[in-house]
């Protein structure tokens, strides 16, 4: 019928869709999600991810274990490269272990919808805008999220600041802690070296609207990439100030600081 | 005749087809009263049926005449038909001049219906909108504003008359046979206009489905604002194709492109002011209603493409 169709029939080989099948979402009679959520174009997407995932970028995900089989799950990871990859990478490490796959979402910035035909893409393969009311209701919906708390902090940060973590905002604790969801942490090792950047273009930025334009060369090095799942972490929904949740916060953070120091000192080489 | 005992409802805006859906499922158990602004319809020798401009004087005599229980008020002109002006007088003065009869003698029940366009399309609305979120629609387009004004209007006479009992309905896309909204007429068609790039998440309700959760909610005095949706979504261009659209991509940035196109195409059904919508979702959360009074669509997305596919007219 569709180009969508074609191309799925064409790209998308049958254990695959049987992979996706096995996992259950709760869908519209069309195979639609209130997100944009649509399972033929993730079956299209998760294929050609899992190219990327294994032959370019090599990942060796550790503990993916760890990601509980249901109920809301928040994935809290450490941002870099200036592309999401990281988050691609996340989604298909969890998309595809053997047991009890979940496809998780990816929460992106307020600028992509807005992009024609990028905007579309991303919200059919499981990606949603950034936004603390989506993520409440997913939460409610029993999805696993994958949030970076650095935002663009983390994803527009220098090839000199590798691996240092950015200041983390409060919002996933806030919401972990309302909606009882096991926060996993996440330590992406090897990202940093896909984009490196040298600085940050401000006034082109500026111009184009984009958060930030790196001045890096135009290539994606195929870094070997290292994710590092912490153990399941929970917190109580007590009525606690601000700098509380901060405190929970800091917490998370020295885990993954902790996971990126274990990836590191694990990889040999670059490549 | 036993019509003289039987609780008497007023119904507005006649005309359109889901006030007839709404008053054959009422007419057996209630005295119905129909006037619409546009025309005089026939209804059947039950049904008295009135073209009246609610904001003349004569209006107010068919509250002398009957003795109203309750008020279904339908008659919300569409932003596709006829101007600003026009719009703002029927719709948000017409409607308080409703509402101030509708105290005046001692009504019931009041169920005025609004629609999905006032929570307004932006990149940045979040899915599953609820009942409480802000109004954005105004900031959009000033086409857009008297549904916004009649809600709010609405809303304080909700609170300022209590015994009014007002519930406001605001429905996703109303769908199917008789609809002629501007989503109707588009899925109708035999090509459509999309924005090249967007496919936005749309909720659509059949007419059936919307004229039961009407004769629901009046049934049910519970008070208040309530989104009408099924738990279904489709994206835009999806459903075009699902109802046999041709889709004709428009260049779709800078903004200004495409609106400035759909000006000097002119047609109703894709007006410039509409645009964001076939941009950008506006996905509302329906589960309040359907948990408060019980409400359970029961035709399918499908069912209603398939109707669509099958009665194509020439553009």
């Amino acid at each position: 019928m569709s180009l969508r169709s074609f191309i799925k029939e064409k790209v998308v080989p049958q254990s695959l869709e049987d992979q996706i099948n096995r996992i259950r979402k709760p869908l519209g009679s069309l195979g639609y999600d209130p997100w944009g959520y649509n399972n033929d174009s993730l079956k299209i997407g998760f294929s050609l991810a899992r190219q990327i995932y294994e032959k370019y970028f090599r990942v060796v995900a550790d503990g993916v274990e760890n990601v509980p089989d249901e109920g809301p799950v928040l994935l809290i990871a450490n941002h870099s490269g200036q592309l999401p990859i990281d988050g691609l990478l996340i989604g298909v490490a969890v998309a595809s272990r053997p047991k009890n796959p979940r496809l998780p979402r990816a929460m992106i910035e307020r600028f992509f919808p807005t992009v024609p035909y990028l905007g579309n893409m991303l919200n059919q393969i499981g990606a949603v805008l950034g936004d603390p009311v989506n993520c409440a209701k997913m939460l409610a919906n029993n999805e696993a999220i994958i949030v970076f708390p650095e935002g663009i902090r983390g994803s527009g940060k220098l090839y000199s600041d590798r691996y240092q973590l950015k200041r983390f905002g409060n919002g996933f604790m806030r919401l972990a802690m309302q909606y009882n969801a096991t926060i996993v942490p996440v330590g992406v090792v090897g990202c940093e070296e896909t984009i490196p950047a040298v600085a940050n273009i401000r006034p082109l930025a500026k111009a184009l609207g984009l958060p930030y334009v790196p001045l890096a060369v135009p290539f994606v090095f195929p870094a070997k990439v290292y994710l590092k799942f912490g153990k399941p972490m929970h917190f109580d929904n007590a009525d606690i100030p601000e700098e509380k949740v901060t405190e929970r916060v800091e917490v998370v953070k020295a885990e993954i600081n902790e996971l990126i120091n274990q990836g590191l000192s694990e990889r040999k080489r670059l490549f | 005749m036993t019509n003289e005992r039987k609780p008497q409802i007023l119904v507005t805006g006649a005309a359109g087809a889901l006030a007839q859906q709404v008053i054959n499922r009422l007419r057996d158990n209630y005295q119905l009263v129909a006037v619409d602004f546009r025309e005089q319809v026939y209804l059947g020798d039950d049904i008295p049926s009135y073209c009246i401009d609610f904001n003349k004087r004569v209006f107010e005599d068919l509250f002398r005449r009957f003795q109203f229980e309750g008020i279904i008020h339908l008659g919300r002109i569409m932003s596709s038909q006829e101007t600003r002006m026009r719009r703002y007088n029927a719709n948000v003065l017409g409607s308080q001049k409703l509402l101030n009869l509708a105290h005046k003698y001692g009504i019931r029940r009041v169920i005025v219906l609004s629609t999905y366009h006032v929570y307004g399309a932006s990149a940045y609305n979040p899915a599953l909108i609820d009942e409480q979120a802000p109004l954005k629609g105004v900031g959009l387009s000033m086409d857009l504003v008297d549904s916004i004004e009649l809600e709010n209007l609405a809303n304080i006479y909700l609170w300022r008359y209590p015994d009014l009992n007002i519930t406001v309905l605001r429905p996703c896309n109303i769908v199917g046979p008789g609809v002629r909204n501007s989503i109707s007429t588009l899925l109708a068609s035999r090509r459509a206009p999309v924005l090249a790039g967007f496919s936005p998440m749309m909720q659509f309700i059949h007419i059936d489905d919307m004229a039961d959760a009407i004769v629901l909610a009046y049934r049910n005095t519970v008070r208040g604002v309530f989104n009408v949706a099924p738990d279904d979504w489709i994206a835009y261009q999806h459903a075009l194709q699902l109802s046999g659209c041709t889709r004709v991509p428009i260049p779709s940035i800078p903004p200004v492109l495409p609106r400035t196109i759909a000006r000097l195409l002119k047609m109703k059904s894709f007006p410039s002011y509409l645009m964001s919508f076939f941009k950008y979702p506006v996905v509302i959360d329906g589960r309040t209603f359907r948990d408060t009074f019980g409400f359970k669509p029961k035709r399918p997305l499908k069912e209603i493409f398939r109707y669509y596919r099958e009665n194509k007219h020439p553009v």
